[in-house]
Formats: C-alpha cells, structure tokens, sequence
C-alpha cells in the first residue's frame, strides 16, 4: 500500500551509503597515509627490517583499493585497529566510553528541546512582551557565546562558589551489561545538570528561536484564519492547531542536531572532564593518535545518518501527506 | 566597500541617490547608513570591535609588558591580584598569572593573534569558498556535482570537528612540536577548510542566476575569458551576501580557534591567544585567583558578541526582507 | 419588512501604517434579508474580502474597525468582548474562505476538524457530533461520507475539499454564511457545482449569504441582490438584475460591459481605463473620477453620497437632483 514511502525511505538509505562511503575514504585515508599503521605494533626503536615484516604482514603493499576495503570491511565488524596512546583495541576504547556520551547527549537535547518549544511557543505568541525580549536577548548570548566559556562560569557559579554541583566527572555510575549508566544514583544526576546544560543551551536557542519563527508563521495561515473563524477557542488554535504544525520542523532539528550534540559534547567533556568519547577524541587529537581519530569519524557519521534515518521515518509519521497511500477518493 | 554595498541589487532601486554625487554624500544618504543610525546596539558593537581591533593593534605600545618574551617575566611577580584588590601591585592592572604574566598585557597581545587567526582564516575560507562556489556555478556538471557533493557530506559535521580533524592530521603529516608561528598557520588552515561550504553554496547560486544573464552572454560573444568574466562581472554581484557571511563567520572563526586553544590542539603557552589564556585561568579556577580567567573570557565574549551584533544587522540592512 | 439577518451601518475600517491612517472600508452600509443572497463585487483591492473580515470581528492588528455597527439579527457584535465574538463566529455566522488547500489545516482528519467545531458550539457527545459531521458531509454532496469523513484533507480533490469547508461552516446551522471568494481557487467545472450547492444550502436552511467575488458572473447567477464596491465604498447597490441590465454607476457600467455576452457579438471585452488607486492614494471627491468618462468638476472636490434611484441605491453626483436639474436648464 505504501510504496511511495518505502521509496522514499529506499532513496534516503542510499544517500546515508553515500555519505558513510565518503566519510570512509576520509576515515582510511587518514589511518593509512596520516597515520603510519605499523606504529600502531611496533615501538618506536623497532629495527628497519622487523618494521618491514610488520608492514607485509599487515598488508600495506598491497592495491590501495584493497586495502581501503579491507579497512571499511573490519570496521563494519567494529575493528579500528589500536590505538597508538594506549596500545589497546580502539574499539574497546570507544566502547567503554559511548555510555557516558551518550546519555549527556540525551539529556542534553530533552533540556533543550523542552525549554527550546516552551520558550518558542511563548514568544511567538507574546512576542512583544517583556519575557519573550529577555528569551530572545538569552537566545543571542546563547549562540553567540563559546560553549567552554558558558560551562566554565557554570562551574564558577555552581561549583567554586555556591558549591552545589560537582565540576567534573559523571558521579557514581551503575554498570548493567556493557553499559555504564549514571541515572540510577542521585551523585549521577547531578553530575549531569551541568553539562547538560552546557551541551544543550546552543542547541535549546536554535530551537526556541525556529519555534518562535514557525508559529509566527503558522499564525498567518488560511487555515488558522479559518480555525478562527469557525470560532475555536484560542487555546485549541493556539496548542491544537498552531503548535502541531510547528512541530514538523523541530523534529528535523532536534533529529539534525543530535548528531551534532554528539560532537559538540567533545568541548564540553573536555570542561567537564567527562569521560566520554570526546574527551578520548581531544585526547587523540593532542597526542596524534590516528586509529582514534579516523575510529571516532566513522562512529560520527554513522550516529547521524541512523538519525537523519530516523528523523525521515518520525516525519512519515507527523504529517500525513508524506504518507503518500494509494487509496484514491471514492 | 561603500562601492560593493552601494551596488548590492538587494537596495530599493528608487532609493538610490544620483550617481553624480559624490561618494560620501551617497553614503551617507543610503539605507544602510540611516538603519546603522537607528541602531544603538549596532552602534555600540561597532565601537566595541573597532576598540578592540585598535587594541590588538596597537598591543605592543599600550601593554606594560610583551607576554610572549620569557625575559621580561618574572616569577616573583606571579598571582598577584588586580590593582583594586587589597594586594595589588602596579602596573599589573588586572593581576598577574602562575608566570607572572601581566593579565593585562597578556589580552591584548592574545587579542592580536586571536583576530589575526580569525581574520586570516576567514580570508581563506571567502577565498576557498568563492574560488570554489564560482567554478561549480560556472562549470556545472561533474565538477559541480562533485565540489557540491563534498560539500554536503561536510555540512553534515559541526566545523569544530572538522577544524579539530584537519589540525590533527597536520599535526601527525608536519610531525613533532611545531613552532607556535606553525601553529597559527595550521589553525588558519584548519579554520579554512571548515567555513568554506557557506560561501561556495551562495556564490554557486548566485553563479546559476547571473550566467544566463544577457551580459554574460555578450561578455562570452566578444570573447572574454571565463576567469575574467567570473572575476570582474559575476563576482561584484556576490559580495553583498558574502560579506554579511564573512561578518559572522569571523565570530566563528574566533570562537573556533578560543576553543581548539582551550582544548589544548591550539595555540601553545608561549604564544598565547585568549583561548589559551582562558584554558590557562582554568587551572586556577578553584585556588581563587579568578582574575587569570574572568578576564580573558570576559574579552572574548564581548568581542565575539559585538561581532555577531555587527554581522546580524549588516544581514538584516543588506537584505530588508529577511526582517 | 421582517428585521434583516445582517445590517451593517456606516462601517469604517482603517490600518493604521508608517505612512499614515489608511481607509481601507470608508463608510459603508447594507443589509441581508433572510434567505437572500447579497453578492459583493469589486476589483481586488476594493475592501470586498475586509469587509466580511469585519463583520465577522477578524481584522487583525494593525486593521482596526474604526467606526460604525455590524447588527445581527437586531444584536449589534462589532462591540462585543473577545470571547463573546468568538461564540458567535462558527456559530451564529459561518465563514468560507478562497482556497480549500490551505483553508483546511492538513495534519488533523476531517473528521476532528469537523467534530471539534460542533463541540466548540453544542453540547453534543463526540459520538453524536461524529453522526452530525457524517451527516453534514452528506448535505454538501460528499459520496460515502461515513468512509470519507476520516481522511486527511491531502486525499480530497479541490472541490471536495471546498465541499468540507462548506459542511465546516454549516456545522452550528448559522444564520449568515459569509463567502469569500469560494469559487475562485476551483476549476471552472466545479465552480458551478459549489454555487449550485451554496444556493441550495441558503435556500433549505434559510441562510443569508454574503457572497464576495470579484466575477460577475458568479453573481448574476446566483445573488438576489449586488453591491458594487470601489475603493472602500459601495458605489451601486441593487437588486442583481437591475443592476446587470441597467447599472447606474459610471463604474458598474464598466464592469457590467466586461462581462462577456452570449447574445451579444462583441469584438473586444470593454476596459474600463486605469485602475483602481492605492488606499494609501485615493483622490479627493469622488474615487472614481480620475477613470470616469463622466466626470465633472463637483466630482473631483465633494464626495458622492448613496442616493435612492428606484430600487438602487447609488454614490454618483451623476444622479443627484441638482445636477439633473443643471442638465435640464442647459
């Protein structure tokens, strides 16, 4: 019934090949001619000829085209090779540091997307109040300040002087399975409010700032014109009518921007020190530690593209006429 | 640059002076000078930036000490607090740091290469962007699907990331400690190949619109070159936009370097810009000498939000109906 | 002469602007009989469309109604609070709009834009509002409207669509339907159907209707009675085939010689020459003077009031005694 959907979902898969393929050549190009792959084995007094064998065994001399598939080949299995810091598997590595990211993350875009739509909606329907001025005038500071900055007079505020909330670390954490949570202690949750906060004010300001502009606009349709001239209430135009068809977009850059959070949060663990995958990337980036750096890009990207994946499929679901059925009027 | 603006195509045509006047009576007769009047902010950012502009120029005149000499610091002089503080010590206006650095003279010089890692890598980028956005257009075809296509993936990740990518692998081709002078070159070109997108989307454009354009067509039928058609008649038709671009991206540039800076991939302590002296401050944060941080990041939040003030109005005056 | 459903009196609406007050509706009056079909005809631009806003209380900032009554059925409602007006659109007077696209919002089904308009207004049960919208699409000619009526408004064709819109107006049996340009957006085909149906719906319920449009020939077929409208006044008022056969105004000659006759052969369509003046520029005297081939000097310096000739009414010093007399003696 629905093949105009699974088309498109069809085409979307591809474009997300194509980008994970680009981001693949970038990703082995820089672990295979950055980085020399035989330091990844040997130490740095290794004799010429010992690096020559290390060399043949790992295939370097072979066709570059075999070894880029190689290399995407193992890292579809979760092989990046290892790490030149630590001397352990960068998978490893990154595995035991995807819990902590991603649950700042998350937390991150809830702030942010919470306060981001409350704040929007207020001063698209206010807007010449006073809040709606001090909303937007947070806004500017918001995108226009560095996000190290911002964590830091947090933590000046929070930490040094008022002594509330811990300035580094992620608490006490639960380990369950593989993954490492910190919402299960109270130290946990309070290690979070800082960086959450840090992490998401960029993005709570984009979208409080493309709510605001939606419903502005949305309150200028025929259709909202029509709701009240039927004479609807002006909470079911506002809340029921306005606000649904505002939510399109938010959900395109709350999805959009996930990936973004995701690397944004390498400022913010660096600050906070948080032991997530962007600290162990600036770390890699300080100390030249390729198999990390190519490893943390393709996580990167694949993070974005499952998202723009999903936030594609979320859409089908909002607005019914990408729900392209076949089913024609009677 | 009152020629550029004067010619943007965005400008009510009817509200354009006599072409006979001379410059600066047009100028100041323009839309763009009489909403610059109505703006107190703007107003005010502007004298902000050109403060601080002056400032970092004028750095090794105004500042008691130069930061970046080992000789003239003295570790006798270290922590000590502002001048109103109870133990102050002149001339050290706003304290000293762990080095004896004057906090002072340390801004001013941070400033300058701040905002020369900011202007030089907005040059690069325009200069990337346009150069590239003016072949896609031009050409079209594979070369345009191609750059395009590069385009978009690069789009897709935030420019930290690629700034912090591109200074990374540098750093492992360059090899070993690089000079802090190589290091600004590195942040330049890093900052340069992250900001380019913007401009070669809107130059492309542009590009597409101008080309079938009955001018170029006579520029092509009495024979001009491509590159000189481009440069001199397609280019002129861009700039409006890419200034208001370069505008906000100079803040991003700044805010970029402060932060590879601070994240420790940057500028190193010897040649400090404020990023470093904030990543510097941060380690005193707890042991109460505030000062070596309040102050580098209070000079840098203010100069990148009078910059962006300045490029959000310069957006809002080039293209009234954005408003 | 029993009391009329609409009866406006001496209307004013301005928007105020940088460059001043304009007069967007500049004094005028008329009223709508029950069962009768007002039609009101003008160029764009010839405060048609503002006028039925006004009636109906939906003129936004910075439009103001500036002056005068709106009267229904003997209770005047230009002056009532906000929320009182609310109830009485939807309920009391139905509005339809020029384009179904976009008059409908189209992340809801009909059938919740529906049941929530005649909740809004009764106190019907959701059940028995969903039996009253199945109801009603049927009445406005929607085939199998009890599987229709949860479709989203993207599966309906445009006549459909305005068919909804149609049943959405009606959902409170109000007194007054004010339709605005509701043929306009439709294929010629199906205007003739949505006019066959409005007049039905007047005719069966007893409804007033206010027509606006800016096509003779909607209105020669369907109203009882015309105004021509010009520069925000009503410059020739009268029962429909009066003034189609033998208009009095300079200007509602114009318009009448542009409506294409079957019987008659004619070369050309005749022009009025000009066009109509900006509001933010409407001449001294009579709006029409600068265009009117009849034009004297007390047209250029007094303004023409409404004058009885007949059954019409008409603003033109053409038709004033003194003027007749002047001729006489000359």
């Amino acid at each position: 019934m629905k093949t105009g959907m699974l088309a498109f979902i069809i085409r979307r898969a591809l474009q997300a090949i194509g980008v994970l393929l680009t981001v693949g050549i970038i990703a082995f190009a820089m672990f295979r001619f950055a980085g020399d792959p035989v330091n990844q084995i040997v130490s740095l007094d290794t004799p010429a000829a010992e690096r020559e064998q290390v060399r043949l065994s790992l295939g370097l001399d072979d066709p570059v085209p075999v070894q880029f598939a190689r290399y995407l080949f193992r890292a579809a299995q979760g092989d990046f090779g290892v790490s030149y810091q630590f001397r352990q598997p960068v998978s490893d590595l990154l595995a035991e540091r995807v819990p902590a990211t991603m649950e700042l993350a998350l937390c991150a875009t809830i702030f942010a997307t919470v306060f981001g739509v409350l704040m929007g909606v207020y001063s698209g329907l206010k807007r010449d109040s006073i809040l709606a001025k001090v909303f937007q005038t947070v806004s500017l500071v918001g995108i226009s300040l560095p996000t190290f900055l911002i964590g830091i007079l947090l933590i000046y505020l929070f930490s040094v002087t008022l002594g509330w909330l811990p300035s580094y670390g992620r608490g006490d954490t639960v380990r369950i399975g593989w993954w490492t949570t910190g919402f299960l202690t109270l130290s946990g949750w309070t290690a979070l409010i800082m960086p959450s906060i840090t992490l998401g004010l960029f993005q709570m300001t984009l979208i409080m700032r493309i709510v605001r502009a939606e419903m502005l606009e949305v309150l200028r349709t025929d259709y909202i014109k029509f709701a009240r001239a039927r004479g609807l209430t002006t909470r079911a135009i506002h809340f029921g009518h306005a606000l649904k068809n505002t939510l399109v977009p938010v959900i395109t850059i709350v999805g959009l921007q996930f990936g973004s959070v995701i690397a944004f949060a390498i400022i913010t663990e660096t600050v906070f020190q948080w032991p997530g995958m962007g600290l162990l990337f600036v770390q890699a980036v300080q100390n030249v530690d390729i198999p990390i750096m190519a490893a943390y890009l393709m996580l990167v990207a694949l993070i974005f593209v499952v998202i723009n994946l999903a936030v594609d499929i979320l859409y089908t679901v909002v607005d019914p006429r990408l729900r392209t059925t076949i089913r024609q009027p009677a | 640059m009152t020629e550029g603006l004067q010619s943007a195509p965005v400008l009510a045509p009817d509200k354009a002076p006599a072409a006979s006047s001379p410059w600066h009576a047009r100028f100041l007769d323009s839309d763009i000078w009489a909403s610059f009047k109505r703006s107190k902010l703007t107003m005010l950012a502007t004298f902000l930036t050109l403060l601080f502009l002056l400032a970092a120029i004028l750095a090794g005149l105004v500042a008691p000490q130069n930061p970046f000499d080992p000789a003239q610091l003295d570790l006798l002089n270290s922590r000590i607090p502002p001048l109103w503080e109870a133990d102050g010590v002149a001339p050290y206006l706003l304290g000293t740091d762990e080095q004896g650095r004057d906090v002072f003279s340390a801004i001013l010089y941070g400033l300058r290469v701040s905002l020369l890692v900011g202007f030089l890598g907005v040059a690069f980028s325009a200069t990337l962007g346009i150069a590239l956005g003016l072949i896609a257009g031009y050409f079209g075809g594979t070369v345009d699907a191609v750059i395009m296509r590069v385009a978009d993936v690069q789009l897709t990740f935030p420019a930290i990331l690629c700034a912090l990518l591109v200074d990374g692998v540098v750093k492992s081709v360059a090899g070993g400690q690089l000079s802090p002078a190589a290091t600004l070159g590195v942040l330049v070109f890093s900052i340069g190949l992250s900001f380019w997108v913007q401009y070669a989307r809107t130059v492309r454009g542009s590009v597409m619109v101008e080309k079938n354009k009955d001018y170029i067509a006579a520029a092509r039928l009495i024979g001009l070159p491509a590159p000189v058609i481009m440069f001199r008649h397609v280019l002129p038709n861009v700039l409006g936009p890419v200034l208001v671009i370069a505008t906000i991206n100079l803040a991003l540039a700044i805010i970029t370097e402060a932060t590879l800076s601070f994240l420790g991939t940057g500028m190193p302590e010897t040649m400090p810009s404020l990023g470093t002296l904030i990543r510097i401050g941060n380690n005193y944060l707890f042991s109460g000498e505030w000062w070596i941080i309040a102050f580098p990041g209070v000079a840098l939040a203010i100069l990148v939000l009078s910059i962006n003030l300045l490029g959000d109005w310069l957006r809002d005056a080039l293209n009234p109906r954005l408003r | 002469m029993s009391q009329p459903v609409l009866s406006v009196r001496d209307l004013h609406v301005e928007f105020v602007t940088r460059r001043g007050v304009l007069k967007a509706i500049d004094g005028i009056s008329f009223d709508i009989a029950k069962g009768e079909v007002l039609g009101v005809v003008g160029e764009s631009g010839a405060g048609k469309s503002v006028t039925g806003s006004a009636v109906v209380g939906l003129i936004d900032p910075p439009g103001r109604i500036a002056g005068g009554e709106v009267i229904l059925s003997g209770m005047r409602i230009d002056n009532l609070p906000p929320e009182e007006l609310r109830r009485v659109r939807g309920k009391r007077i139905g509005m339809i709009f020029q384009d179904p696209l976009t008059s409908l919002n189209p992340l809801y089904r009909v059938s919740e834009q529906l049941v929530e308009t005649i909740r809004t207004h009764t106190n019907l049960s959701s059940s028995a509002a969903r039996k009253r919208a199945i109801d009603l699409l049927a009445e406005v000619g929607i085939p199998a409207p009890d599987r229709r009526i949860d479709s989203y408004p993207h599966e309906f064709s445009g006549g459909m669509r305005q068919r909804v819109v149609i049943a959405l107006a009606l959902c409170a049996e109000p007194e007054l339907i004010i339709a605005d340009e509701p043929t306009t957006a439709l294929d010629v085909s199906v205007q003739a159907q949505i006019i066959t149906l409005l007049k039905r719906l007047g005719r069966d319920h007893g409804t007033a209707i206010m027509l606006v449009t800016h096509d003779m020939g909607v209105i020669a077929e369907t109203a009882d009675r015309v105004a021509v409208m010009y520069a925000g006044r009503i410059a020739e008022i009268g029962p429909v085939r009066d003034v189609v056969q033998n208009p009095l105004h300079p200007y509602a000659k114009g318009l009448m010689g542009a409506i294409p006759s079957l019987e008659v052969e004619t070369d050309r369509l005749v022009q009025i020459p000009g066009s109509m003046p900006r509001l933010s520029a409407i001449p001294t005297g009579c709006a029409f003077n600068p265009r009117c081939p009849f034009a004297f000097d007390r047209c250029r310096v007094e303004r023409p009031e409404p004058i009885q000739r007949d059954l019409h009414r008409v603003a033109c010093h053409l038709y004033d005694e003194t003027t007749i007399r002047a001729e006489a003696l000359a």
